[in-house]
């Protein structure tokens, strides 16, 4: 295949502990360290092996939201990925718009594959590959641990409730991928260097001809109900009486 | 009035028992009328225990071969075909729910409210970001149809004994053939349902080995408990995936926790935010599991674990 598009999401790092703002108008993110979402470097990871083991010939990678996530895309291509696209928005958009974004970019590049991770881990939503999959028209393989291309077709095993689940989909496809699909390689002085001067396009989601899909009015962000630290007991017969205390054994 | 369309999950034979949840949350919707769609090659057994849920209007079936197993795709198209008049379609936020929803959602143009918690309104919902560490109160559109699905650890299943009346739909829908089932690979056991189990029995990184997680199944079996895990287990090759409980596995609510050699990080905790009690057994005093355990007990699980499970 020619081209494996994917998506990377600038969000809070997995290591910060998010903070609900005082007036509950969202978290804290002033000075927070941002990085790629996790399973974006996984998707990443995925389509820079599919590249080097001579399966496409080009890994673009996408970002939608605040331009800042530039950072997040030169750390893509500092990966290996050979150009970037950044559509600019002032707020990462809602998942149905990225989708729509994601399209246009898709119908523009036409490529073979699009791999994003299985959710964002800060709006946990899980969604946005599903979503443009189904715009797209085309077959979507999500939460997979292990993809394998056989020319025009690829075989998904994916994590599922009940263990794995295989299937196999024609591409052009949409897979989104869990963590334990591979190791992500991390990123040496001089890749940083090389990646400063891979070509990195800005378009604003606006000059897209996207359209907004209609969004949610987010109201209120709340802690949520903490746990209270309980009892320590001192052997396995404290825990057996205090188990037994509560009506649990 | 809202009218309520859920999408039954099942696996051909029995319904699963994120449905009786999933119609716990709908009910929660004023002067909701809930009917329940199953989709399936051949839907009598689940339909009439879909149509036994206390809460349920209506059953309606799909059947096609095509839908003998749960292709997003090739179930979207259906799903949408047959929303006309629904203001809500819901599915649960089990693997089956988070791969389909999506896409029906995408295909009625609007976007998903996902792993909704609490119910404030019928277009106004709670739902937990950040790995759990914050609670995103939301408004729907109202002019829209809401496409969500339910976090099921927030729901008690709704009881059964009742008879809504089940009827079959004819739709047209062109289905593709462009996505193919080829296997599952499930773990065969017959302890009980990690998702559904009073009481869960957890190990982590520290249990070091998968011959050592016969320690833990001892425990769970001598307990009559579901056995889970932290991601660093699984990923450690010490137990299967769909063992993994937090943030990227499942969501569970058992009365009964314990966790053993997990740390505690924030992405497990927030797959055990909603259990009855949760007990650590940790050798490391200070780790932050303690902060969240009802019982704590310091330790060498190595020790404690046959111990606990000679002393039960
Ligand atoms: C995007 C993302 C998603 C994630 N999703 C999940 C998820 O869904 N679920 C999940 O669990 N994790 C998830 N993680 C990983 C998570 O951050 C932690 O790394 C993981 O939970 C740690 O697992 P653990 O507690 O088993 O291991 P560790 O953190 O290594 O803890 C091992 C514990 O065992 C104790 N110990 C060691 N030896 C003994 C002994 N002999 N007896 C008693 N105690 C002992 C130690 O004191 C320590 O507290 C995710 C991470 C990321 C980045």
């Amino acid at each position: 295949m020619d081209k494996i598009l994917v998506g990377l999401k600038r969000v809070v790092d997995y290591n910060v502990r998010v903070r609900v703002k005082s007036d509950g108008t969202g978290v804290e993110t002033d000075g927070v360290k941002m990085s790629i979402n996790p399973f974006d470097e996984n998707a990443l990871e995925e389509a820079l092996r599919i590249k080097e083991n001579g399966g496409a010939s080009e890994v673009i990678v996408v970002s939608i939201g605040p331009s800042e996530a530039q950072q997040q895309l030169r750390t893509g291509l500092a990966m290996g990925a050979d150009r970037a696209i950044m559509i600019t928005a002032e707020e990462a958009p809602d998942s149905l718009t990225c989708a729509r974004a994601l399209l246009s970019i898709v119908e523009r590049e036409q490529p073979g594959l699009v791999i994003l991770g299985k959710q964002a881990i800060d709006d946990d939503n899980s969604q946005t590959g599903q979503m443009l999959a189904a715009l797209w028209g085309r077959p979507q393989a999500t939460f997979a641990s292990e993809l394998a291309i056989d020319g025009d077709t690829a075989t998904v095993t994916r994590e599922v409730d009940i263990g794995m689940e295989t299937i196999e989909i024609d591409l052009p496809a949409v897979v989104t991928v869990d963590l334990r699909i591979n190791e992500p390689r991390y990123v040496k002085l001089p890749d940083i260097m090389k990646a400063k001067k891979k070509p990195l396009d800005e378009l604003a989601l606006a000059d897209l001809g996207v359209e907004q899909a209609p969004a949610f009015a987010h109201t209120n962000f709340a802690p949520p109900a903490e746990r209270e630290r309980g009892i320590m007991v001192d052997d396995v017969a404290g825990l057996v009486a205090a188990l037994k205390d509560k009506g649990l054994v | 009035m809202s009218r309520i369309l859920i999408i039954a999950e099942h696996d051909g034979a029995a319904l699963s028992p994120s449905v009786a949840k999933t119609v716990a949350c709908a009910a929660q919707i004023d002067a909701a009328q809930i009917d329940v769609l199953v989709l399936a090659a051949s839907a009598a057994d689940v339909a009439a225990e879909a149509a036994s849920l206390d809460g349920v209007n209506r059953v309606l079936t799909i059947e096609n071969a095509a839908n003998e197993k749960p292709l997003a795709a090739v179930l979207a198209p259906q799903i949408v075909a047959a929303t006309e008049g629904y203001s809500h379609v819901f599915g649960p936020s089990t693997t089956f729910g988070r791969d389909l929803m999506p896409r029906v959602a995408a295909l009625l143009g609007v976007n998903q409210v996902s792993d909704i918690m609490s119910v404030e309104g019928s277009h106004t919902f709670k739902r937990p970001i950040y790995a759990g560490n914050a609670v995103v109160t939301l408004d729907a559109p109202a002019e829209h149809v809401v496409v969500a699905t339910v976090r099921t650890a927030s729901y008690k299943a709704v009881a059964g004994g009742s008879s809504a009346p089940v009827e079959s739909l004819a739709i047209e829908a062109e289905l593709p053939s462009h996505t193919r089932y080829v296997s599952t690979q499930a773990g065969a056991s017959d302890r009980p349902d990690l998702q559904t189990a009073a009481a869960v029995v957890s190990a982590g990184r520290a249990i070091g080995s998968e011959e050592n997680f016969d320690l833990i199944f001892a425990l769970a079996d001598k307990m009559g408990a579901a056995v889970g895990a932290s991601r660093a287990a699984v990923d450690a090759g010490y137990c299967p995936n769909e063992m993994q409980v937090g943030q990227t596995g499942k969501i569970i609510a058992p009365d009964l926790y314990i966790a053993i050699g997990i740390s505690g990080a924030i992405q497990h905790l927030t797959g055990i935010k909603d259990a009855g009690t949760i007990v650590a057994i940790n050798k490391d005093e200070e780790a932050p599991i303690f902060e969240v355990a009802d019982i704590g007990l310091a330790g060498d699980l190595f020790q404690i674990v046959p111990e606990l499970t000679n002393a039960l």
